[in-house]
């Protein structure tokens, strides 16, 4: 059987670019954008952060200090501009791989990397950042997000809820489901959906035959594709899309066009499925360096700007790195907690039977006690 | 004192937690205007507005995923699943997230959310229609399974699975709906987590929840004529279990028989057998044996009466453990 897979194109008609790959501002009739240099240069300042956070945890990965690294290199700029454009009222729910708008929304990089390590399976409070426990089954969160958007429509909340999902999610029940629902209920809610073009091994060809933007008409609410390299453009288009929640008039698709220029994960081997040349394409539309070249080639920003801001995310990486190493495993009776809020009979005795089993240890060396040498 | 059927406990147990707490949300397929394709939430609409009893799309995992963003803004969300072999595509909302996300967030995020089930067989329905996958949820960490079996059980229990912290996925015995009882709304519940002795019996002991604990009722009512008191506990909570209660009876009769429309195969009663005779050997004069579903899918409904646990099966049992 011949295999119809569709190329989609780049660019199109609606495709909202502000800032060239060279750097230059472009105008877009639909997505004005009033910032100033001090904010453009804000906004270079996070994507340099960002990708030294990145770049800091897969080298803690291939060191052993993560068990894997989910890497956004490449996604800086869709990530920054959709994370700078939520206010404190949004709440963002992720996928497993939004380390950039954690950044933008106030997490602590070192919390994320509890999950990666493997000290914990989140563990952070999402109402205090207004940002959700990442998603690693694909799509699920878009679902949480409507439901949240829905119960903003409820309280009378003034804020909007945004769902982070990549190409690959869109393919899944959850995500259409979740457009669905947010049309039916008309519910305050943005999907911006990251089209990185790969999802692990499988081509953005695989999951649709037509644009992905394309597809919020189907459900009844405006899409729009955006450069999401391009930090000027994400940050405008998801304003837009926020206030137009905020406002009542109901949830819209943003697909920022990108491109994952690591692996899937530390774990996998693009070499296999992508050729090397395509990476090269991407490297010449790089998110950070536009913005550089924007800066300097208009005398925003001099030598010792870039080099302050290189400076203070070696600092954070430092941070990062330190904190990591640094974190403590989990006490084994640990494993019992937070099942339940209420608790539960069953867990007391569990937990009572495996303390009791632990403390038939004691006084012997803690090799022979994880051997379980000598313990019958 | 009222006489209620199981079906219009739930509903004015339902009621009672909407007035109670602002935040409890009804949402399903038909739970609106129809008022449920079993009644159950009959009412609750005009009274409570479409903002707090939503008609859903026709979606399970877009009814549990959205309870769960409902519950992060803080609400809580009582959802119907219209039955019991419709869960299945909600299945990964449920164990994946919903049953997780207090564990995950090391306790941050609550989701006192309310699965309600109608399920078990012997309504003469369709495939899909009479199923028992309680064992799938118990076998989940993270969510509590409760099960009622009477109107006024039904009437409490759903208030207290509302206002409970933890989600819970509250199974409702569809064939017992039309049941009626007189229910007293004055009086104060049982705890949620504790069994009940439907019966009182010296001679054998039957372990049973849901739609089977009138089956089992019925059983000792026969056995009863013949000379024989058998004790009847209903289970109520299937997950987390009230042991003692269990144990307790098991001891006192020497002979256990669970019962349950589930398969058996490693199903609830399986875990009560094991359970049962772990804590309880040295009392134990039979092995505890099990009565329920055959390991076939759900038969066509001209056959059920031959593959649910009856009176006949429950007493062959108890003939075969007393004889043992």
């Amino acid at each position: 059987m011949t295999e119809v897979l569709l190329p989609q194109p780049s660019e199109g008609p609606g495709f909202v670019q502000l800032l060239t790959p060279e750097g230059q501002r472009v105008e877009h009739p639909d997505y004005a954008l009033d910032i100033s240099d001090d904010e453009i240069k804000s906004l270079y300042r996070d994507l340099v952060m960002v990708r030294r956070i990145d770049t800091e945890a897969t080298a803690l990965q291939r060191q052993g200090q993560l068990g894997l690294w989910a890497s956004l290199l490449g996604q800086e700029a869709a990530q920054v501009g959709a994370g700078r454009a939520l206010t404190e009222r949004d709440f963002a729910f992720p996928t497993y791989r939004e380390h950039g708008v954690a950044y933008c929304k106030g997490v602590d990089p070192v919390t994320l990397l509890g999950l990666f390590r493997g000290a914990s399976q989140g563990g952070w409070d999402p109402n205090e950042n207004g940002f959700g426990l990442y998603t690693i089954v694909i799509g699920s969160q878009t679902l949480h997000a409507t439901g949240y958007a829905m119960g903003i429509q409820r309280d009378g909340g003034d804020g909007a809820a945004m769902a982070f999902f990549g190409d690959g999610a869109t393919s899944q029940g959850d995500v259409n489901e979740a457009f669905v629902w947010a049309g039916s209920f008309n519910a305050p809610i943005v999907f911006f959906c990251q089209n990185n073009q790969w999802a692990i091994s499988e081509p953005v060809e695989r999951q649709s035959h037509i644009p992905l933007y394309r597809r919020a008409e189907g459900f009844g609410f405006p899409g729009v594709r955006v450069d999401g390299n391009d930090v000027l453009a994400v940050l405008a288009v998801t304003r837009a899309a926020l206030a137009r929640a905020r406002e009542g008039s109901g949830p819209s698709l943003v697909e920022a066009y990108t491109y994952r220029m690591a692996p899937h994960t530390t774990s996998d081997d693009p070499s296999r499925y992508r050729l090397a040349a395509d990476l090269e394409t991407w490297k010449l539309k790089d998110p950070v360096e536009r913005v550089k070249a924007y800066l300097s080639r208009h005398g925003v920003a001099d030598a010792s700007f870039f080099a302050d801001v290189s400076a203070a995310a070696d600092e954070l990486a430092a941070h990062v790195r330190a904190a990591c190493i640094e974190m403590a495993d989990p006490e084994p009776l640990s494993l019992f907690d937070h099942v339940y809020a209420g608790g539960s009979s069953l867990l007391d005795e569990e937990r009572a039977g495996m303390a009791a089993y632990l403390a038939s240890f004691e006084g012997e060396s803690p090799a022979a006690a994880k051997l379980n040498v000598g313990a019958h | 004192m009222a006489t209620l059927t199981l079906a219009k406990a739930l509903n004015e147990g339902l009621r009672k937690a909407m007035e109670n707490d602002p935040k409890v949300l009804v949402m399903g397929e038909d739970v609106g205007q129809l008022g449920g394709v079993f009644r159950v939430t009959d009412g609750l609409s005009k009274d409570f507005g479409e903002d707090r009893v939503i008609d859903t799309p026709l979606a399970e995992s877009g009814i549990i995923g959205t309870a769960v963003g409902l519950s992060i803004r803080g609400f809580r969300p009582v959802c119907e699943i219209q039955f019991d072999g419709f869960v299945f595509p909600a299945f990964d909302q449920i164990v994946t997230q919903v049953a997780k996300m207090h564990y995950r967030s090391s306790g941050n995020v609550k989701l006192p959310i309310t699965i309600r089930i109608p399920y078990g067989g012997g309504i003469g329905a369709v495939e899909h229609h009479s199923e028992s996958p309680e064992a799938y949820f118990a076998h989940t960490p993270g969510l509590k399974v409760v099960t009622c079996s009477n109107p006024a059980d039904a009437y409490w229990m759903i208030q207290q699975a509302v206002a409970c912290d933890d989600p819970i996925v509250f199974f409702e015995p569809k064939r017992r709906y039309w049941d009626k009882a007189e229910v007293d709304t004055d009086s104060s519940p049982a705890d949620l987590w504790s069994a009940r002795i439907a019966r009182s019996g010296t001679d054998a002991t039957l372990i049973t929840y849901g739609p089977s604990v009138r089956t089992c009722l019925e059983a000792s009512a026969a056995a009863a004529e013949e000379g024989r008191e058998l004790e009847v506990v209903d289970l109520r909570a299937l997950s987390p279990i009230d042991w003692e209660t269990v144990f307790t009876s098991a001891r006192k009769t020497g002979h256990a028989i669970v019962v349950a429309e589930a398969p058996v195969y490693v199903s609830l009663a399986a875990e009560v057998a094991a359970r049962v005779t772990e804590q309880c050997f040295y009392s134990l004069e039979s092995p505890v044996l099990r009565v329920g579903g055959y390991s076939t899918p759900y038969p066509a409904s001209r056959i059920e009466e031959d593959y649910l646990p009856d009176l006949d099966r429950v007493l062959d049992a108890v003939d075969r453990a007393i004889g043992f």
